[in-house]
């Protein structure tokens, strides 16, 4: 039995979420819209209808080239690639061919731990087909998608398995989120993904025959699709067949690939420059305006929380998962520079902030304080201002009426009590209403201090500084 | 007199109409009964719009009554079936497109009717325009108004036909590779080709995208420069056209020299074997006219012309192939349901699409197909290249050049039809300006047999100026009245 290594190439097609659809000016969100609402001459392949390239879709593809450290072009040619379908309204789709607006990337991923990176073939710019529905007797078409803005990312044969195919894909979807250019929503197909897999011996450089498995929507099925294809070719192999070389798709109800086509069925799309689009040329300084736009990347600025602020790698990974959680944090370190750490508010903030977000499912955007109250309740706290306990109370509170923890602390009372005085009366009482804890602590049984200092907490509602308190309990009770 | 109204150019009818000595609805009536008259024997137009075009005609009267001097306000014109007009039945000449009904217009159709101009109908083409004497309509073959028994030219057949006969004061007319100033010079009239780029493609039926241009086929070349004026310009639905001013071409043909220094380019290849004998006589007489009036002739060379018609036919039907594919049943126009999804689609295109349609999908789709794109489709595209220099070195050292439009006057009707090559021969000296991407014209030059004779006038591209007002000089020298064939 021979032990292979799987050689496996990504195609991952990302709508963009511009305004409007790569070539006419319908909209390009079409999500939950009546059919063919969202539709023109243009995008229904109308006679003598022509298209226009849409900027904004260019300047996307660009940044996120940019982000994937490719070359730019700055000449550009659109290609028909010809071929029949229902949802494709003109028989052809403008893609782009020989000359893609970015090449020669490379993305760095981490997988259990450990770093790898992938070398990104090309990345470049095309159109979306429709939508079909099959119906008894017949299908549907629906046009609204047709023409929105689609980005096509091409990766190197660098990946090796379903756990860093999986890695590659989720660092794109939170690369693309991050420059904001798609949703990559892959349960709304925003994201779609297709895998080339092939075998080789361990011990050989000699690759097997390559399949295509298309149609993968959903995290787990570019996994479950991985491992099934490995599994199914090394068990063909090992029994003396021969993979075919044939394009597959994702059967998620069996949980298996099924061919979709043959070799000798093969396209051939007869690809060749559209003559609607004259070339597009990139002015060099609208790259370089791009290039200056790109914000801080997941990895770059996960490394700099830990170099900065020594974060633990997993605190890190956590706070610069989204964009806009990661800003809401340095917008919060920021706001009390002075008087918190950033460890402090990282924990904050992968604690009580994101178990809210994820329990309300709210956005970022939609929290209804600042940052620097979220900075100044971290302070009241970390100064002893009001205890722990009663941060969180304070922070119920922001999070339901967006008001401001001073005056949620007054209202309710709950400044810490850290006048020494103002303990040593409660402790006394305390001492005298409980003299069996008291004598057993004593006689030397150490553990009753935590119900004494519950009892100072219980009497002050919570607002003693239970530190102040166990030490004037631990005076007292040795005099 | 409003019974021979019909007769009038753009520019004689338009200085009727602002002295209010006519009306539109006057002149439209007019034209639409000469239509009623001769249209049965000519064969023009696919369809009418006769209602449509007297409540324009009215509405147009109202408008000068306000006060308004649109440059084409009342004047009714005949537009191509190539053109997208909406709420009015465009085919194309093709059965696959019979009864589709556009929802939108054209570029150049929404500034015909801001100019103020009446649409009145829709003329036959060849299917798709491909073709050279409208005899590929799906529906049927126009007559060349000189002799009814001859063809019209194509593709504009119909719209060339229509200006000839008098049966519209002007008309558009799409050009890919000729199929303007073919027809404009089988029929007698004034036909242009503008710069690749001028006038918008927006709303043309695509059948070359790098080629089609749409144009003017009118009485005069005065005519032709306002109509020209009126649908020339940047589109930005458009990507291809130019973003450049455009001038006053109608104006600047009465500040013109004439022939005054005008240096005239005589390429050597297009005199040459296969030309018939009195076209070739009717160039040599009007380079002698033009040079009689100052004008002075250079022989210069177009080296790569030979290879004009291979390559016209190869990226010609490749870029068709594609651009037809659209037509597949599934959203409008014809559809002949199979059993399945596919076999729809091959019974919809088998029975949508006529044999010259299909015979050119097929070569162009093998043109482009791999293993073979680089020996056709790309060398065809390098050898467009080097023609295209040809004319940038030409034009360094003439202003204009003069050649024929045709090898021949117009041909009978059925004679070419079992031999395409043949047909797409007659195409030899105009597919050159498309692929140069430069202007054209032909102007009527005399007559053989009772049949038409064009000379043609290309120009640098942006050149319309130039071929129009040496286009223009040459009228005037020629002294010649539009004349009136004898139907
Ligand atoms: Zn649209």
């Amino acid at each position: 039995m021979t032990t292979y290594e799987a050689i496996i190439g990504m195609e991952v097609h990302i709508e963009l979420q511009t305004q409007s659809k790569m070539f006419c000016a319908c909209p390009a969100s079409f999500f939950g819209a009546a059919p063919n609402i969202n539709t023109c001459p243009t995008c229904l392949a109308l006679p003598g209808a022509l298209p226009v390239i849409n900027r904004q879709a260019v300047a996307y593809t660009a940044l996120t080239g940019l982000a994937l450290n490719c070359r730019i072009h700055r000449r550009n040619v659109f290609a028909r690639k010809n071929y029949f379908y229902p949802d494709l309204p003109k028989g052809y789709q403008i893609s782009q061919y020989e000359l893609p607006l970015c090449t020669d990337g490379a993305l760095d991923i981490t997988v259990a731990g450990a770093g790898k990176t992938v070398g990104i073939t090309r990345v470049h710019l095309e159109e979306d087909t429709g939508k079909l529905t099959h119906v008894s007797g017949g299908s549907l078409v629906d046009l609204n998608r047709a023409g929105v803005p689609l980005m096509e990312i091409v990766s190197e044969p660098d990946i090796r398995s379903a756990a860093e195919a999986y890695a590659y894909v989720s660092q794109l979807r939170q690369i693309v989120r991050y420059l904001g250019v798609s949703s990559g929503d892959m349960e709304k197909g925003a994201m779609r993904c297709e895998v080339n897999l092939s075998l080789k011996p361990v011990d050989s450089e000699v690759w097997g025959t390559k399949v295509e498995v298309k149609n993968l929507n959903s995290f787990r099925a570019v996994r479950n699709a991985i491992t099934w294809e490995i599994a199914r070719q090394t068990e063909t192999l090992n029994a003396g067949g021969q993979v075919e070389q044939v394009t597959m798709g994702w059967d998620e109800t069996r949980g298996r690939t099924v061919v979709q086509r043959s070799k000798e069925d093969a396209h051939d799309y007869r690809y060749f420059p559209e003559p609607d689009l004259p070339p597009l040329n990139l002015d060099p300084v609208r790259i370089d305006e791009l290039a200056d736009s790109l914000p801080e990347l997941p990895a770059a600025k996960a490394a700099r929380y830990r170099a900065t602020w020594q974060l633990s790698a997993q605190d890190a990974a956590l706070l610069t998962e989204h964009r806009d959680r990661a800003e809401y944090f340095e917008a919060a370190v920021a706001a009390g520079a002075d008087t918190i750490s950033a460890r402090a508010a990282a924990n904050w903030m992968t604690g009580e902030i994101f178990r809210r977000l994820n329990e309300s499912g709210i956005a970022v955007a939609d929290i209804k304080f600042p940052p620097a109250d979220f900075a100044r309740l971290i302070a009241l706290v970390e100064t002893g201002k009001i205890n722990r306990q009663a941060g969180k109370d304070v922070l119920a509170g922001m999070w339901q009426f967006g008001a401001q923890p001073d005056a949620i602390v007054a209202a309710k009372g709950l400044k810490q009590i850290s006048d020494s005085g103002a303990i040593e009366k409660i402790v006394t009482q305390v001492i005298a209403e409980n003299p069996d804890p008291a004598a057993q602590f004593r006689a030397g049984k150490e553990k009753v201090i935590g119900f004494l200092v519950g009892q100072v907490m219980r009497h002050s509602r919570g607002k003693a500084n239970p530190k102040l308190a166990e030490a004037a309990l631990r005076r007292k009770l040795a005099s | 007199m409003t019974d021979s109204l019909f007769q009038l150019t753009i520019e004689q009818a338009q200085a009727r109409l602002s002295r209010k000595e006519i009306s539109a609805v006057e002149l439209t009536e007019s034209v639409l009964n000469r239509i009623l008259a001769v249209d049965n024997q000519v064969k023009a137009f696919l369809s009418l719009q006769p209602e449509a075009a007297l409540e324009a005609a009215r509405r147009a009267d109202d408008r000068r009554a306000a006060g308004d001097t649109a440059p084409l306000l009342g004047i009714p014109l005949a537009i191509k079936d190539s053109i997208i007009t909406k709420g009015v039945p465009t085919t194309c000449g093709s059965k696959i497109l019979e009864n589709f009904v556009p929802p939108y217009n054209a570029t150049v159709i929404k500034k015909l009717g801001r100019a103020g101009a009446i649409v009145l109908g829709k003329t036959n083409t060849d299917e798709f325009t491909m073709g050279s004497s409208t005899e590929h309509s799906a529906f049927f073959t126009t007559s060349n108004p000189w002799n009814l028994n001859c063809v019209p030219g194509g593709s504009s057949g119909g719209s060339a036909a229509a200006i000839a006969a008098h049966e519209a004061l002007g008309a558009l007319g799409t050009d890919t590779g000729g199929s303007i100033r073919q027809p404009a010079a089988f029929c007698g009239v004034v036909g242009l080709k503008p710069t690749y780029g001028r006038v918008s493609r927006y709303g043309l039926i695509a059948h070359g995208s790098s080629l089609d241009q749409c144009g003017p086929l009118a009485k005069s070349v005065a005519d032709a420069a306002l109509l020209l004026q009126t649908i020339a310009g940047h589109d930005p639905r458009d990507s291809t056209t130019l973003d450049r001013p455009v001038p006053a071409y109608f104006d600047d043909l009465k500040r013109s020299h004439g022939f005054k220094g005008l240096k005239i380019g005589i390429p050597r290849e297009y005199f040459i074997e296969g030309l018939a004998p009195p076209v070739e006589k009717a160039m040599r007489a009007a380079i002698a006219l033009a040079e009689s009036h100052g004008a002075a002739p250079v022989e210069i060379s177009l080296p790569h012309t030979q290879y004009g018609i291979p390559v016209y036919y190869l990226i010609a039907t490749a870029e068709a192939s594609s651009n037809l594919s659209r037509y597949d049943g599934v959203r409008y126009g014809l559809r002949a349901p199979g059993d399945d999804m596919w076999q729809t689609y091959f019974e919809t295109r088998a029975a949508g699409f006529g044999p010259e349609v299909k015979r050119r999908i097929m070569l162009g789709a093998y043109a482009l197909s791999a293993g073979y794109y680089d020996a056709y489709y790309l060398k065809a595209q390098k050898v467009r290249t080097l023609i295209r220099r040809d004319f940038e070195a030409a034009f360094r050292q003439v202003d204009v050049i003069f050649a024929p439009t045709t090898p021949d006057v117009a041909f009978a009707k059925g004679a070419n039809l079992d031999d395409p090559l043949k047909m797409y021969l007659s195409d030899v000296f105009t597919v050159m300006a498309n692929l140069a991407g430069i202007p054209g014209i032909t102007v009527p030059a005399g007559f053989s047999a009772g049949l038409p004779i064009g000379l043609q006038i290309l120009g640098p591209a942006l050149g319309e100026s130039a071929i129009l007002q040496a286009a223009h000089a040459f009228e005037q020298a020629a002294d010649r009245h539009p004349p009136i064939p004898p139907i």
